[in-house]
């Protein structure tokens, strides 16, 4: 899979569980041991294609979500590289424990992808959608978190994460027409994040969709003179401390993400900043402990609080009060 | 059929015995899971000194059988059959549950010593058992994978996915052995959940199933070495009684977790000679 204008347009046009299937595709030629199983999401996880070509490197163990981690967990131990698959929900929480023995204690390590997480599906109500994959899986040891922005961003991270013989959960957001975050290669490692747009006084961290809300925010910020710097914090799970580090000289850091705001990406820079003498303020953008209730995504973004005007005002609003504190 | 010396079993398991009342003495007031232990000896006596291939000097040899002990409280009746067979030194077995020890109260992963699977969460080990079996079929390797579940484990909903998964995956090569003790923390099986015609249901999922007694040395044998004969998975329901071997325990599920203090040690240990040893 060559890494050009013409991919990177067709990953973001097609959406990340498409790409995701089309990353497997180019993994399957390479590596001898894949193993992709799903739980009868093949068609959801853009594996059609996939599941025809490689019939030996596929298994669909039904609607049994427990079932799909054991089995992926003895194939893994005995060898194989396995990645598994269905709708975010049912593959963090159906089989949290087996993840929490088999790739947390035990570390045979997995690539397992949510699908269709955050609150994009949610017209098919709440069931469907996935606002706390990131808090519990992180709360596993052993097992790391990553949220890719865009189709470049899904095909790096998925490769890197079969390179890596680790337990990584990736997390897929958003639809079809994705916007481009990157338009040409980028960098993608455990623990690294990367910065999109360098400004001052506000730092926006995001992941997922959210990275581009952010830039959508950005846009309307200049308007009133503040350019922030924005960081795609693809990595939740280990963060990038250093990045942190970094951000010591800014008057507010916000975080942006498409998930309940306990225990997601801004708790994980919180739980890191509380422990750092004089660390910015903080603002925690999400999903603010509740299930939206809409059948357009835009208007459960907006019920959010997660669409680019809301989050401008609130920066704005935090920037002044900053200023009025006197401690 | 090989000729088989069922007196080397016998002796196998009275050793067994003899390693998990050590253990059980050994874990003092943490208390041990002495029924569901000693309730599966025999099965494991006749596996590790009979049916499963391995070589303790190549404990991850490729084409070793595969065993997962998915009922995990049952450990020292595991930690038993290693230290006969020879994985577990058997003086590392006075470490049991104490100190910095692998050999804690559910078995932890640990291939140097023979144990193929972290377990203790109850439902979970089949599922790893196909696929194990899985990986052994797509790569055509010839191993065989065993797994000890028990009845009261059998209340868990992943077991059943497992059962669903095991024929549809045409996996001759793995075999489910029930230790049908009928008993469960709380109670008697039949009292807090029954399994209504248990065979019937394994055989209406596609396994082929046998139904023996779990202390028949014969019939254990006989039903362990069949798998692969047939198209389908094994499935062995074996009929066995909790806390077997002494008087004390023996259907009496307040041995489920317990203490076994020094008399009951020494009581436990003239049961075992009188019984076997000779």
């Amino acid at each position: 899979m060559d890494i050009n204008e013409k991919n990177i347009k067709k990953w973001s046009t097609v959406g990340a569980r498409p790409t995701f299937g089309l990353a497997l595709m180019d993994l399957a030629e390479e590596q001898e041991n894949l193993m992709v199983l799903t739980a009868d999401v093949s068609t959801s996880a853009g594996l059609d294609r996939y599941r025809k070509k490689w019939p030996d490197k596929y298994l669909d163990v039904g609607i049994a979500e427990q079932n799909m981690m054991a089995v992926a967990t003895g194939l893994a131990k005995e060898g194989f590289s396995v990645v598994t698959t269905t709708f975010a929900p049912f593959q963090t929480m159906r089989c949290l424990e087996q993840i929490r023995v088999n790739q947390g204690y035990m570390q045979i390590p997995l690539v397992i992808v949510g699908l269709a997480s955050g609150i994009y599906h949610c017209y098919l109500g709440n069931t469907h959608c996935c606002i706390e994959d990131v808090s519990i899986m992180r709360a596993i040891p052993n097992v790391s978190v990553m949220v890719p922005a865009d189709g470049l961003s899904v095909v790096k991270i998925v490769k890197s994460a079969v390179d890596s013989e680790k337990t990584i959960y990736i997390r897929l957001t958003g639809g079809s027409n994705l916007p481009i975050i990157y338009h040409e290669d980028c960098e993608f490692y455990l623990g690294g994040s990367n910065m999109i747009q360098k400004g001052e006084r506000v730092a926006i961290l995001a992941n997922g969709t959210m990275v581009n809300q952010a830039l959508e925010a950005a846009k309307l910020l200049e308007l009133i003179k503040i350019k922030p710097t924005i960081i795609d914090m693809y990595s939740v799970k280990p963060l990038d401390e250093e990045r942190l580090d970094s951000l010591s000289g800014y008057e507010l850091i916000v975080t942006i993400e498409e998930h309940s705001t306990v225990g997601g990406l801004g708790a994980a820079v919180a739980e890191y900043l509380i422990q750092k003498k004089n660390a910015p303020q903080m603002l925690m953008l999400g999903i603010r402990d509740f299930f939206p209730h809409a059948s357009e995504y835009t208007d459960a973004l907006e019920i959010c609080g997660l669409q680019p005007g809301q989050i401008r005002d609130v920066i704005e609003e935090k920037l002044k009060e900053g200023k009025n504190e006197s401690y | 059929m090989e000729k088989v010396n069922f007196e080397e079993i016998e002796r196998f398991a009275y050793k067994m015995r003899r390693h998990a009342l050590r253990m059980s003495y050994a874990a003092g007031a943490h208390a041990v899971h002495f029924g569901a232990g000693m309730s599966m000896i025999d099965i494991l006596a006749v596996l590790y000194g009979k049916v499963l291939r391995y070589d303790v000097l190549q404990p991850e040899w490729e084409n070793r059988d595969r065993f997962i002990l998915s009922k995990g409280h049952g450990v020292i009746g595991y930690y038993a059959a290693l230290a006969e067979a020879g994985f577990i030194p058997e003086s590392e077995l006075d470490m049991f549950e104490h100190g910095d020890t692998y050999l804690m109260g559910h078995p932890i992963y640990n291939p140097q010593h023979g144990i193929e699977f972290t377990n203790g969460s109850l439902g979970m080990g089949l599922g790893l058992g196909v696929g194990t079996a899985l990986a052994g079929k797509r790569r055509g390797q010839t191993y065989r994978t065993y797994v000890i579940v028990g009845d009261g484990e059998m209340d868990e909903g992943a077991v059943w996915e497992a059962i669903m998964s095991a024929p549809q995956f045409q996996l001759n090569n793995l075999c489910l052995i029930v230790d049908r003790n009928h008993f469960q923390l709380g109670g008697e099986t039949k009292e807090i959940m029954e399994h209504h015609n248990l065979k019937e249901k394994l055989i209406s999922f596609g396994w082929n199933v046998f139904e023996i007694d779990g202390h028949n040395y014969e019939e254990i044998y006989e039903a362990a070495v069949s798998v692969g004969e047939g198209e389908a998975p094994t499935a062995i329901i074996a009929n066995t009684m909790k806390g077997k071997g002494f008087s004390f325990s023996e259907n009496n599920n307040g041995w489920h977790h317990a203490v076994l203090t020094a008399k009951q040690y020494e009581q436990a240990l003239q049961e075992l000679e009188n019984a076997y040893g000779h």
